[in-house]
């Protein structure tokens, strides 16, 4: 079958800005024609109008937590790949610490297959670093990666011990498997349940220093010099850690970033009247914090906005807020958060496909571009829709959100995978 | 003024009038205790349930005295002896106390905004009697109280509270309590007990304990607890009670009449010495005298007392 997507802005950073058709024959990118086609060219293939929209390859989401095997209440994979795809997202990677842990062959190979079976959004395992994620002994990384691994992270429960991830490092090149880094100092973090600073002292809860982030955030920096490899810093929330990164860059380290919406749009004040929904970790920081995030995204320090969406039940959250469980749900927020910083002109559309497809394509190793002959994994965007959040009608099986209510403008309306839609706004 | 407020979670939300009306109240109700028969029928009929998910005797005891010279029926319930033990959550707990129709849950927990999360969720009027490190309102209306009756007024007053700020939801409610009501509040202690961001809440910070009781009318020292060793929050008891500890001879650079303070319960020889804590300028059980009286009224006024009475 052919389809035309018809009279869009296509952008594909360092590769395509402008209006063009795009035809897709039998899954693939069959021709991208500057300006468009013809009305009387290719009358057979279907039409999906573009015109005013922005055409992008596909949104890639490099952090997201999908809770199968083990807590299949909160998220499965197939929901999860459904939550993604309303998202905008046709790619999605799903960090290890499900149970059991993504740390052997046979968990990964579960995943793809439930993947599989969903049928939607691609799906890349993140294994573990270590055995169980318990930061004592390297997972087998050569059989993970033959089992279709993409990264190792510990994400969620981060590697204390130095020398445990400099061998991790080393031990991972020679297999091409990224290292992805949740930066935090346990002993730092510990008894904390928010951002340290006023809003905690207020409301009696423990804080969590920034600190706890970039001391781990410099460690791994380190630990990059040292090795040579490349390193990849999860969720950036506070400023000092976007400073270590830029100087890091600045001498030419490997190192590369990430942040989630979250910290470019809210800040602790969020957590007033012990909103469980604002929970997470590393959490909302300071508003100065959230400046330097979005200094980060405008300068390229940060080269990635990925969700962290962790999805989580009622009743890990309808619960005391030092008990309740950290994490938000993302995915189906993330494109209208981002272009917020589009809208208030923090960055260029351009600037903003890159963080969300083009950077986590490069860092992930995957190839994602808009050209003849690739796959058709396509987004297709309308900066202009408005619309009000309403987390009842959201895809994913969980509701932990800040943002339920608000009002956003601009929004995922098309979703493609392989040339198949798995998504159209109606 | 009548006083509408259907729950007490904090100091923050209540008003420099409503603070007055409370004292005002139970200054009234301080009489009622020292009678031969010290039972008033002022809330025959009506229901008060003690949900102390964290242990304490003075605050507990406190509250259902209130109660009891009310008239009002108490029944007290602990973490150990409720069903939450068998991992009922707080919210589904306090549910099903609701189903009984008390009028009144009065509720200790060690997690900071529990209460705010159960008056939010349920009819009853909730009374915050210790959440975490947040709130103890109740306290702090006590030491309001005890201080306005030694003072006159708590207005222009230097008050120094000195100990684990951090760990402290007494130091909290005091910051913000004293604050409102004019006075000028100073919190002293080691600087791994000061908490980030406390002098938003409107009063000075020092490491100084010497600088904090200086001029100082009012002296109130927090409990430290032992186990905070482990956190490296300070090295020893020994230390501790020599730099931060009260005693006789740091007492002289306060004012003559200064009134020393304690919400309980004390180290004896630690943050406090034995002859200072029964010393003079002693008001330590004066406080636990007038956490009746204040409970008393946060009793009558929640239960809409004030409105019923037609505004005597």
């Amino acid at each position: 079958m052919l389809m035309r997507i018809k009279g869009g802005r296509v952008i594909d950073p360092g590769n395509l800005d402008g209006i063009m058709d795009i035809l897709i024959a039998d899954g693939n990118i069959v021709e991208i024609k500057k300006d468009g086609f013809a009305d009387d060219e290719y009358p057979e293939a279907r039409i999906i109008d573009a015109s005013d929209k922005i055409v992008t390859p596909g949104l890639i989401d490099m952090h997201v937590h999908l809770r199968e095997p083990g807590h299949e209440y909160k998220e499965t994979i197939e929901t999860g790949c459904l939550a993604a795809a309303f998202g905008g997202f046709t790619a999605i990677c799903c960090m290890p610490n499900t149970n059991p842990v993504n740390d052997c062959r046979q968990v990964t190979e579960y995943i793809l297959q439930k993947a599989q079976a969903a049928d939607s959004v691609r799906v890349y395992p993140v294994a573990a670093i270590s055995k169980g994620l318990k930061g004592d002994g390297l997972c087998e990384y050569a059989e993970l990666k033959e089992a279709g691994a993409i990264a190792v992270s510990d994400d969620g429960n981060p590697v204390q011990n130095s020398q445990l991830m400099r061998r991790a490092l080393e031990y991972s090149k020679g297999f091409d498997l990224p290292v992805i880094s949740h930066c935090e100092d346990l002993d730092l973090a510990a008894g904390g349940a928010m951002n340290e600073g006023g809003v905690a002292t207020q409301l009696g809860l423990g804080g969590i220093p920034n600190a706890s982030e970039s001391i781990m955030v410099m460690r791994d920096i380190a630990l990059c010099e040292l090795t040579g490899v490349p390193v990849h810093i999860a969720h950036v929330s506070t400023r000092e850690s976007v400073r270590a990164i830029k100087d890091a860059k600045k001498r030419g380290i490997p190192v590369t970033a990430e942040t989630a919406p979250h910290y470019f749009s809210i800040t602790d004040g969020a957590v007033k009247e012990y909103n469980t929904n604002a929970k997470m970790y590393p959490p909302l920081r300071s508003d100065q914090d959230r400046e330097a995030v979005c200094q980060g995204i405008a300068d390229g320090t940060i080269d990635v906005i990925a969700t962290d969406h962790a999805p989580h039940s009622f009743i890990e959250k309808q619960v005391e807020f030092d008990r309740a469980a950290n994490g938000i749900i993302g995915l189906e927020t993330s494109v209208s958060l981002s272009l917020k910083l589009v809208e208030n002109g923090v960055i260029s559309m351009a600037a903003l496909v890159e963080k969300m497809s083009t950077n986590p394509a490069r860092i992930l190793g995957l190839e994602n571009n808009l050209l003849i002959g690739r796959p058709a994994d396509i987004t297709i965007i309308d900066p202009e829709r408005s619309y009000r959040v309403n987390a009842d009608n959201f895809k994913s099986l969980s509701r932990n959100t800040p943002f339920d209510g608000w009002d956003m403008k601009g929004k995922a309306v098309l979703t493609m995978v392989g040339g198949k839609i798995i998504y159209q706004d109606e | 003024m009548q006083f509408f407020k259907k729950d007490i979670l904090d100091m923050e939300s209540l008003s420099v009038d409503e603070i007055t009306l409370i004292l005002d109240t139970a200054d009234r109700m301080k009489e009622i205790s020292e009678r031969p028969i010290k039972k008033v029928p002022t809330l025959r009929g009506k229901t008060v349930i003690l949900f102390f998910y964290e242990p304490s005797t003075r605050t507990r005891t406190s509250f259902d005295i209130a109660a009891k010279r009310l008239s009002a029926d108490s029944i007290s319930i602990s973490a150990s002896s409720s069903s939450m033990v068998k991992g009922e959550t707080l919210i589904d707990t306090a549910r099903n106390l609701e189903a009984m129709n008390p009028d009144v849950i009065v509720i200790r927990h060690s997690s900071a905004g529990a209460p705010h999360m159960l008056a939010g969720m349920i009819k009853p009027s909730i009374i915050n009697a210790g959440d975490g490190m947040h709130a103890h309102p109740s306290q702090s209306l006590l030491d309001l109280m005890t201080v306005r009756e030694n003072k006159g007024e708590i207005s222009g007053l230097r008050i120094a509270v000195i100990g684990d700020i951090s760990h402290s939801r007494v130091a909290r409610s005091n910051s913000i309590g004293f604050t409102k009501m004019g006075a000028h509040v100073i919190l002293a202690g080691p600087l791994t007990m000061i908490p980030k961001g406390i002098e938003a809440l409107g009063v000075s910070v020092t490491g100084n304990v010497e600088e904090a009781i200086r001029d100082a009318d009012v002296i109130m020292m927090l409990r430290i607890q032992k186990e905070r060793q482990q956190n490296f929050l300070f090295p020893s008891e020994r230390e501790y009670s020599i730099v931060y500890g009260l005693t006789k001879e740091k007492l002289k650079k306060a004012k003559d009449n200064v009134l020393i303070m304690h919400p309980g319960p004390i180290n004896r020889g630690v943050e406090i010495a034995y002859d200072v804590a029964d010393g003079p300028y002693s008001i330590i059980l004066d406080q636990v005298t007038n956490g009746v009286a204040v409970r008393m009224a946060l009793l009558y006024l929640v239960t809409g007392g004030a409105r019923n009475a037609d505004a005597d």
